[in-house]
């Protein structure tokens, strides 16, 4: 009795918690472009002047500024990656002026610094002083002084400019400042205090390690900023993309129906037990997606929907074994017990090569293989997880509770039982 | 449907074993029609394997009848002759060079403004070397794969199982291909995706009568080649139900995305629901044989008294 209870309250548990969250889980969902609209662009990166190389610090850095751009424009959270060596991916969902925004994207990085000579009092660092083409390429570096504060050692390429942009600023006091700028972004605004007739000079402020190496970055950037080439671009119509959501989640929806029902005719008790777990492995697997903020793409909601017909393969490994062995002669709870230990091992080995596929498909995959391959992980943990755990306590529980008595229950006709 | 449990195979029953050689060669038949048309046909590639632009348009407004007014509409606008398919609510154009973005905006603004006001567009532009880089990873990531799991196969069970194993899932993934170069499908990303999943099922499917074989072979008296043969055939019909069930449900839920499923996956259901019919008649006819003929060559003697040794 205590077992049907331990069953009952389970069942009724685990319903409830499914019913009052999934739809504050469903609207939780990220959507990929492909899904609600908007566009995907592979860009490659060259230095603009000949000679140079993509360094991974100047390839970041312009992931960042790329980034920057793209929330300046008003978008909705843009999702830049860096790929390989000179590779950066956007992902822009919900554009409505495409092309202004893929302008802007196009353009590359410019670093000034301005200052405020001759400006009107409003109109702040209106002056372009110096251009990243006046610095030595990779010239910046972070120093730590001794007084365990950061600050940047710049080397520019003429010492005479230097001087006389620095004589004209030093005079201007208080507002005797040397802005530097990324594209229309302030990122710092040292004072220049007097002339510097040096090719080298020192940034010094109240940075922090990680800012002092973030400027570094951005003006060495700056110094060769990377020339962007789009060489795969994918862009979906959000009208377009709300149909694909629509048709294809109404095909996974009739399609798990009838895998469903499908199980309960069948396999009558353990197919009930079953279409539960598959219920539960669904939320879960979409409560996983939101967790590690997965986003879900036209290949993804096929990976769940395949994803969802391996986890009933494994309820029907078990299912069948357990028939099998109640043909043999066994009782229903030792045809369970047995059922269940030697299922098992099948249904591990199956699992862990196909883990093996999408490992290798995470690792070695690009762009929408690699999404692919996340959905297929993340479903194969979830599915061993409800599908051979959980199906496997509520059959137990209901079986040990004894008011299964019968085999038919099981879709095993008395007759074909054979004497043990 | 009625099955023997641990007992003998029942008379009349059909001979998996017995029939193999039937198998391997329509199997064979069939690869090799597959190298043909691949040799004459090769594949349709897609935009993602051919550098070009493709352009997607869902419309509200039937215009299967507007196609010529389409394609002057395409000439008069400088976007010369691409290839262009009407359908009830999709018109799709395929250019061989690559559109930059004003272009694209231009077609895009146009057709909505001549056409259909509701239309709305999917745009892919691939460029040559991205293209060429994206197959050569696929079939790179499908060697490792392979790999892969030969060698947990070999661990877990012993080689023989893993190269009958291998050997049908590339049978699987090779026979899709072969139809889509038959039937002259477009091959896309997606496609490449369809087939790594393909061969994970294959490979799931057949890990799963395997598992049995060896769990037969540790209670079997096995005395001659022909009752390694029997074990084997009976291994398969033990399996049979849950072989066929689990194909049966994942085929219905590809068939549901096929006919429910948006366009743009269309493609890719039909990859997958080929592949899983193939994984299926590979794991009950072909895989579990190919293990016994490798079987049967470990002890040449006993191979010759074997009448399924073919």
């Amino acid at each position: 009795m205590n077992r049907l209870l331990a069953f009952i309250l389970i069942v009724v548990l685990s319903a409830g918690v499914v019913a009052g969250t999934s739809s504050w889980i469903f609207n939780d969902v990220k959507l990929g472009l492909d899904l609600k609209g908007g566009f995907e662009i592979l860009y490659e990166a060259q230095p603009i002047e000949p000679g140079g190389t993509v360094t991974k610090d100047s390839l970041v850095e312009t992931a960042k500024s790329l980034e920057a751009r793209a929330n300046a424009t008003g978008v909705t959270e843009p999702e830049v990656t860096t790929e390989g060596s000179n590779r950066i991916r956007v992902k822009i969902a919900g554009v409505t002026d495409e092309t202004k925004v893929r302008d802007i994207l196009k353009k590359p990085a410019e670093l000034t610094f301005r200052s405020a000579r001759g400006c009107a009092a409003d109109k702040g660092y209106c002056k372009v002083e110096l251009r990243g083409s006046d610095f030595k390429q990779n010239g910046a570096s972070v120093n730590q002084t001794n007084l365990n504060a950061y600050e940047i050692a710049i080397k520019l390429k003429s010492a005479k400019q230097f001087a006389e942009v620095t004589r004209e600023i030093a005079k201007l006091s208080p507002n005797n400042q040397l802005a530097i700028y990324l594209d229309e972004t302030q990122l710092s605004a040292p004072n220049v205090s007097s002339e510097i007739n040096s090719n080298e000079a020192v940034i010094t402020g109240n940075f922090t390690r990680d800012e002092a190496t973030d400027l570094k970055n951005t003006i060495n950037l700056g110094a060769l900023p990377l020339k962007l080439t789009e060489k795969y671009t994918q862009s979906v119509g959000a009208t377009l993309g709300k149909l694909s959501l629509q048709e294809t989640v109404w095909a996974g929806v009739i399609g798990t129906i009838l895998i469903l029902l499908f199980m309960m005719a069948f396999y009558r008790l353990p197919g009930i037990i079953a279409s539960f777990c598959i219920i539960v492995y669904i939320w879960l697997l979409l409560l996983g997606f939101n967790l590690i903020d997965a986003t879900l793409t036209l290949p993804g909601i096929a990976a769940f929907i395949l994803g969802i017909g391996m986890a009933v393969d494994a309820n029907i490994i078990m299912a069948e074994r357990i028939k099998e062995e109640m043909r043999s002669g066994k009782s229903i709870l030792s045809s369970q017990k047995a059922g269940s230990k030697h299922s098992f091992r099948t249904i591990i080995d199956a699992h862990v090569t196909t883990t093996i596929a999408a490992l290798v498909l995470f690792f070695i995959g690009v762009g929408s293989v690699k999404g692919f391959a996340v959905i297929l992980l993340l479903s194969i943990i979830i599915s061993v997880l409800t599908n051979v755990f959980f199906s496997r306590l509520l059959l137990t529980l209901i079986i040990r509770s004894g008011i299964v008595k019968k085999k038919s229950y099981f879709g095993v006709k008395e007759s074909e039982v054979r004497a043990l | 449907m009625r099955f023997s449990g641990f007992g003998e195979v029942s008379e009349g029953k059909f001979d998996f074993v017995k029939n193999a050689r039937y198998f391997f060669i329509f199997s064979i038949i069939i690869t090799v029609l597959g190298v043909i048309t691949l040799g004459i046909h090769g594949l349709n590639y897609g935009v993602d394997f051919k550098a070009g632009s493709n352009v997607d348009i869902a419309v509200k407004k039937d215009l299967t009848g507007q196609k010529d007014a389409i394609e002057q509409y395409l000439k008069d606008n400088d976007f010369g002759s691409p290839a262009l398919t009407v359908g009830a609510n999709r018109v799709t154009v395929r250019f061989d060079e690559v559109l930059t973005d004003q272009k694209e905006k231009a077609l895009k603004e146009g057709f909505a403004a001549k056409f259909d006001k509701e239309a709305s567009a999917e745009v892919n532009t691939v460029d040559v070397e991205i293209a060429k880089e994206l197959q050569t990873n696929a079939l790179y990531a499908v060697l490792v794969a392979s790999i892969g799991i030969v060698i947990y196969v070999s661990i877990r069970f012993e080689w023989r199982f893993a190269i009958a194993a291998i050997v049908s899932l590339l049978h699987d993934a090779f026979i899709v291909i072969s139809l889509f170069s038959i039937f002259k499908l477009e091959v896309n990303l997606p496609f490449i995706v369809a087939i790594l999943t393909i061969i994970g099922y294959s490979i799931n499917d057949t890990i799963v009568i395997f598992d049995r074989i060896r769990e037969n072979l540790r209670f079997a008296k096995i005395k001659t080649a022909a009752d390694v043969a029997r074990l084997v055939n009976e291994s398969i019909w033990q399996t049979l139900t849950r072989s066929i069930n689990t194909v049966m449900t994942v085929v219905v839920a590809a068939a549901c995305l096929l006919i429910f499923g948006s366009e743009s996956i269309k493609l890719f259901s039909l990859a997958i629901l080929f592949g899983l019919v193939s994984g299926a008649y590979s794991s009950i006819f072909i895989a579990s044989q190919l293990w016994l003929v490798l079987k049967n060559k470990q002890k040449p003697k006993a191979a010759v008294k074997s009448p399924a040794a073919s």
